[in-house]
């Protein structure tokens, strides 16, 4: 009753839920939530890392013996192919905020996709097809005669635990991007409103950080060269 | 109020409109994003799971009438067990008060419209629901002999039962409870109608707040452990394996930095409730607000800092030990402050006994025992005797059902008037209470005796000598379990019979007082602006519990 | 007559037993102070009529502090008490029988280092420390006699340990504490307490068995170990005279004693733990080796303690 004789007085821009006050509110809520969820996040990631922090310091060896049976080049390309989809997604939302045309912001988030794909399919057709083939894949494809066996099993198995949990991460943020790019096409976003890209924003940075900290911890035990 | 007011609430429930027949269908209850029709779809979802829990429950105390077992085979009791605990814990205490009253509450509380995230608040629903659906799916092809703890190896190499199933069911109705903390911490934070500062909430909100806080915290941990499990069932090799240079003291460890957490999620919420009831049966302030607020915090701090107690007879270090035992002790003192302000808040008190209060004074004896029988297990002395016997059965049963569980039916019984428009018929509901207080008695004490004589849990077949304690206990259960069904009938008996609630039956103070019984869509009629403290008694607006025939006049 | 403590049949049951009556006594008291003062005041404001109201009564500072003080003392009490306890009643008198136990789904393989075997029961002499020294061949077991008030929980994997000292004859309960699956409520045995001489006696009937050591000797030849530990330091491998209990210093730095844990991680994971100055060259024998025979094994190494250390 109070809204419909005030809808006049306030203008409710696209995209402004009514159990808010006013978009301001909206928007912090919003944020706040997001902020929130990517706690939960650190904690669901956290539990692997200690657990790999335990048993590196217990398997040092096997933890370096293991690491070496990863290929660096492929890991640094991805990880700088996440820097670069960071980087396009951060100019998605640049676009939004700066008023620029929907194409423009869709340029961005398809571009953001792309990169979030090849990541996808250099690390399913580079690492993980091929260590099935050279049966280093514990459970599934298991041939390794090498040094600390039982070790370097273990360590491929926080390889593969870790690095599959954050690709499923990977794979729900392509589709939160497809749901932002149908979103921008049916015009949904101005500079008055564009938190959803904000929050997605949040949660694909989140996403690369992870894989930052996953690249180092797997890839680089031991030093190289 | 305006004479035009006493109109609104003169006329009869159903030909007012509220959120209960706003709208009709069955879309109407699966697509809605009311938070009130929400607590009502998890309502009825959770009833069906304790249903299910209390039935594991029944056949297990039938079964230890006999020492060599009187109706299973240790294989089904395992299993009895196993989902007795799993069933009773992920799919009924968690989510009980948060997700039924806290849903319904806490933006009417807060004088809000809705929680902020309404569609994700039905989404935590579907997500519940799916989870509890893995489990039935899991029980129905025989269950798992896990139990609710899943410890490695057995549970990941050796148990023969659809643990990957049922693990995958806790996961997602984990899931369920994450985005239901988030929702609410968010809600508490940034939706508190003008003047509602943060020392005038109510205690409820409070308590929510911090079991919100563990939920956001703990939950992803027992997640990404039941993930790791499952993973090393599938594939036969994990983290947890000895073969490997696994450890499955890991499991344990991650396992209880979240399931200690978890008993804080399943009574901080019911202390929220046995404030409110205090208070609104005394007719009085809260003795001490700030302190019982902060205790709710320090509580659920302390409680991600203890979980190693659960682990004192594992072989772990003995300064691992002494640091958590003395955390285990600091625990106990927050409790101890709530149970002594809320005492103090019946002194001079103007004290009524509808069966709300008799639930919230059974919570205040109950969970005192409970509590300092807990301070039997911070004792690493004694706790190598009495770890995994029935001592510990009885102690968390204490807490548990004699704490959660009454707080969540004084809750019930509180807030059903505002929640159904109805009235239930209280003589009922005060006889009920008493059973269920003395069935619960009569069950758990003689636990504690046997479980010091050194009767281990988990057992299908005991010794002789512990029959007779066994056999009370069983015909205790059976008295706690007609305690539980009378209040099913009476409640849905009142949904369509009882006497109409007026908006405030009680007489009590707090938002959700002021609106009408059942309440609005939006929840309130014109948006309210605070200015007073929380539980400002005397209350303005009298109290309005229409005479009807055939009801007590209490 | 219901008992409400299982028999206190051991050096440390009494103080055990003491703790738990101070602990009930607590319990007691402040469950009678709170129910009487709610009862009291249930009764002395109740509610006798619908306009009464009640006065303010203001937040008390002295009030908070004092039941917030109080029982952080009391708190304080008890786990100085406890953890004392707990402390002394951890660490094993040093001239101690020893006595290994397997747990297995489901049952309990028990090995005198004199060398009879039992399963499900445990027979040890009164007066005297017991060291039990466990291990489980699949799944978490814990071990428990509640008559002594001790209970570990017994890991595959590695080793835990408890110690006793029976203070009276008789017969009492052995249970498992951990759930382990189907049968773990039937995986319970008895632990018979008896007169020094009769258990001197008991351990030289029945059949004639070899000692630990002896039956690790003939595996410590079997399986080629004293091809590279010869005993006068000359092999490849140290050698293994006088080694058991001592601190030893392992290349990587640290020093560690050599227990029971240590040798049976050396024989399994060997470059882990090997000693400077010697290649990391000792093959493993994960797989090759059942609990049992692990038992043994480490049993004749420590044997080797008594002898002249002769290295090179």
């Amino acid at each position: 009753m109070s809204e419909m004789a005030a809808h006049g007085a306030h203008k409710h821009p696209p995209g402004f839920a009514h159990q808010f006050e006013d978009m301001a509110q909206q928007k912090e809520a919003s944020t706040l939530g997001m902020w929130a969820f990517l706690v939960t996040e650190i904690l669901f990631f956290g539990g692997m890392f200690t657990a790999y922090t335990i048993y590196r310091e217990l398997h040092f060896e096997s933890f370096v013996t293991g690491s070496h049976l990863l290929e660096v080049k492929f890991g640094a390309t991805n990880t700088y192919v996440l820097i670069c989809s960071s980087l396009t997604m951060a100019l998605a939302i640049r676009s939004a905020q700066t008023g620029k045309r929907k194409g423009q912001i869709i340029f961005w988030l398809i571009l953001t996709m792309i990169l979030g794909a090849l990541f996808l399919g250099l690390k399913l057709r580079f690492e993980w097809y091929r260590d099935y083939v050279d049966g280093i894949v514990p459970g599934i494809s298991w041939a390794y005669n090498g040094p600390h066996a039982p070790g370097v099993q273990m360590f491929m198995c926080f390889y593969f635990f870790m690095t599959g949990v954050h690709a499923l991460h990977m794979v729900a943020g392509l589709g939160i991007l497809t749901v932002l790019v149908i979103m921008t096409a049916r015009n949904k976003f101005s500079p008055e409103y564009y938190a959803p890209l904000e929050i997605s924003g949040l949660y694909w940075h989140f996403v690369d950080i992870v894989w930052i900290f996953l690249f180092a911890l797997l890839y680089l035990i031991g030093g190289r060269y | 109020m305006s004479t035009a007011t006493a109109d609104i609430h003169d006329r009869p429930a159903e030909s007012r409109v509220n959120y209960l027949n706003a709208s009709y269908g069955i879309k109407s209850w699966l697509l809605t994003t009311d938070h009130k029709r929400i607590g009502l779809l998890y309502l009825g979802t959770i009833t069906f799971m304790f249903l299910i829990g209390g039935t594991a429950a029944a056949l297990m105390r039938l079964q230890l009438i006999e020492p060599q077992g009187a109706l299973l085979e240790p294989e089904t009791y395992n299993k009895m067990f196993s989902t007795h605990g799993i069933v009773m814990v992920f799919f009924f205490l968690v989510p009980s008060i948060p997700a039924t009253l806290g849903n319904f509450l806490i933006p009417i509380m807060i004088g809000a419209r809705d929680v902020a995230f309404p569609k994700l608040n039905l989404m935590s629903w579907y997500l519940f629901i799916t989870g509890c659906a893995f489990a039935l799916v899991a029980i129905l092809s025989g269950g798992v002999d896990t139990g609710w703890t899943f410890y490695p190896p057995y549970s990941s190499l050796y148990s023969h039962t659809p643990v990957v199933v049922m693990a995958l069911g806790i996961f997602i109705a984990g899931f369920s409870s994450i985005l239901t903390g988030l929702n609410f911490v968010v809600t508490i934070h940034k939706m508190r109608a003008p003047g509602m500062t943060w020392f005038r909430l109510p205690l409820f909100i409070w308590a929510l707040y911090a079991t919100s806080l563990i939920f956001i915290l703990g939950t992803p941990v027992i997640a990404i452990t039941l993930f790791l499990l499952g993973l090393e069932r599938l594939l036969h090799v994990g983290i947890f394996d000895p073969a490997i240079g696994g450890d499955p003291l890991l499991f344990q460890h991650l396992f209880w930095f979240y399931s200690h957490p978890a008993v804080y999620i399943m009574i901080l919420p019911s202390m929220g409730v046995v404030s409110e009831l205090i208070t609104a049966f005394s007719r009085k302030k809260i003795f001490g607000y700030s302190f019982v607020a902060f205790s709710s915090l320090a509580i659920a701090v302390i409680s991600f800092v203890v979980w190693g107690h659960h682990m004192f007879v594992t072989g772990q270090s003995i300064y691992a030990g002494l640091v958590f035992s003395v955390l285990s002790f600091l625990v106990a003192i927050p409790s101890a402050v709530k149970v002594f302000n809320w005492t103090a808040t019946l002194y001079k008190g103007s004290i009524s006994y509808q069966a709300p209060m008799l639930y919230a004074l059974g919570f205040i004896g109950l969970f005192t025992m409970g509590g300092l029988t807990g301070l039997f297990l911070a004792s690493l002395a004694t706790d190598v005797h009495v770890n995994g016997t029935y001592f510990v059965v009885a102690h968390f049963h204490y807490i548990m059902v004699g704490g959660a569980l009454m707080g969540y039916l004084g809750g019930i019984h509180f807030w059903w008037p505002k929640i159904t428009g109805r009235m239930y018929p209280d003589m009922w509901a005060r006889v009920s209470a008493v059973i269920v207080f003395v069935g619960f008695n009569l069950t758990f004490f003689p636990q504690f005796v046997v479980g010091y004589l050194g009767m281990p849990r988990r057992y299908a077949v005991y010794p002789a000598e512990f029959q007779v304690l066994n056999v009370m206990s069983s015909a205790g259960a059976s008295v706690l379990a007609v305690g539980y069904i009378i209040p099913l009938v009476y409640l849905t008996w009142s949904m369509r019979y009882g006497a109409e609630a007026g908006r405030n039956p009680w007489g009590a103070a707090g938002l959700e007082w002021t609106t009408p019984s059942p309440p609005p869509t939006e929840n309130f009629e014109v948006a309210p602006i605070v200015t007073e403290d929380a539980y400002n008694y005397p209350i303005k607006q009298p109290r309005d519990y229409p005479n009807a025939p055939g009801v007590a006049h209490v | 007559m219901i008992p409400i403590q299982p028999p206190a049949a051991s050096s440390i049951a009494e103080g055990v037993d003491k703790l738990y009556y101070l602990l009930t006594g607590i319990t007691l008291f402040f469950t009678v102070l709170i129910f009487s003062i709610i009862f009291y005041f249930m009764v002395k404001y109740r509610r006798r009529s619908e306009d009464e109201v009640a006065p303010e009564t203001h937040t008390s500072m002295v009030l908070e502090l004092t039941w917030t003080i109080i029982p952080s003392l009391i708190c304080v009490v008890l786990f100085v008490w406890a953890s004392a306890l707990y402390v002394r009643n951890s660490r094993p008198p040093t001239a101690s029988t020893e006595i290994f136990v397997i747990g297995k789904q489901w049952m309990w393989h028990i090995q005198h280092p004199e060398g009879p075997r039992e399963i499900d029961e445990l027979h040890v002499p009164v007066g005297v420390p017991v060291k039990v020294t466990m291990t489980s061949q699949d799944v978490i077991h814990d071990f428990y006699i509640p008559a002594f008030r001790v209970k570990k929980d017994v890991l595959p994997g590695r080793y835990t340990s408890l110690w006793f000292q029976p203070t009276e004859t008789g017969t009492f309960h052995l249970f498992c504490a951990q759930y382990c699956g189907t049968s773990h409520s039937q995986m319970i045995g008895w632990v018979y307490v008896m007169e020094p001489k009769d258990y001197a006696n008991w351990l030289a009937g029945g059949e004639k068995t070899e000692s630990m050591a002896q039956q690790g000797e003939r595996l410590f030849t079997q399986f080629g170990c004293d091809s590279c530990h010869v005993s006068d330091g000359t092999g490849r491998g140290p050698s293994l005279a006088g080694v058991y209990g001592k601190p030893e210093q392992l290349a990587g730095g640290e020093t560690r004693v050599v227990d029971e844990s240590l040798i049976r991680q050396a024989i399994l994971v060997p470059n882990s733990v090997h000693v400077p100055g010697r290649q990391p060259i000792m093959p493993t024998y994960q797989g090759q080796l059942n609990e049992e025979q692990m038992l043994q094994l480490i049993a004749y190494v420590k044997s080797l303690g008594s002898q002249e250390r002769n290295r090179k």
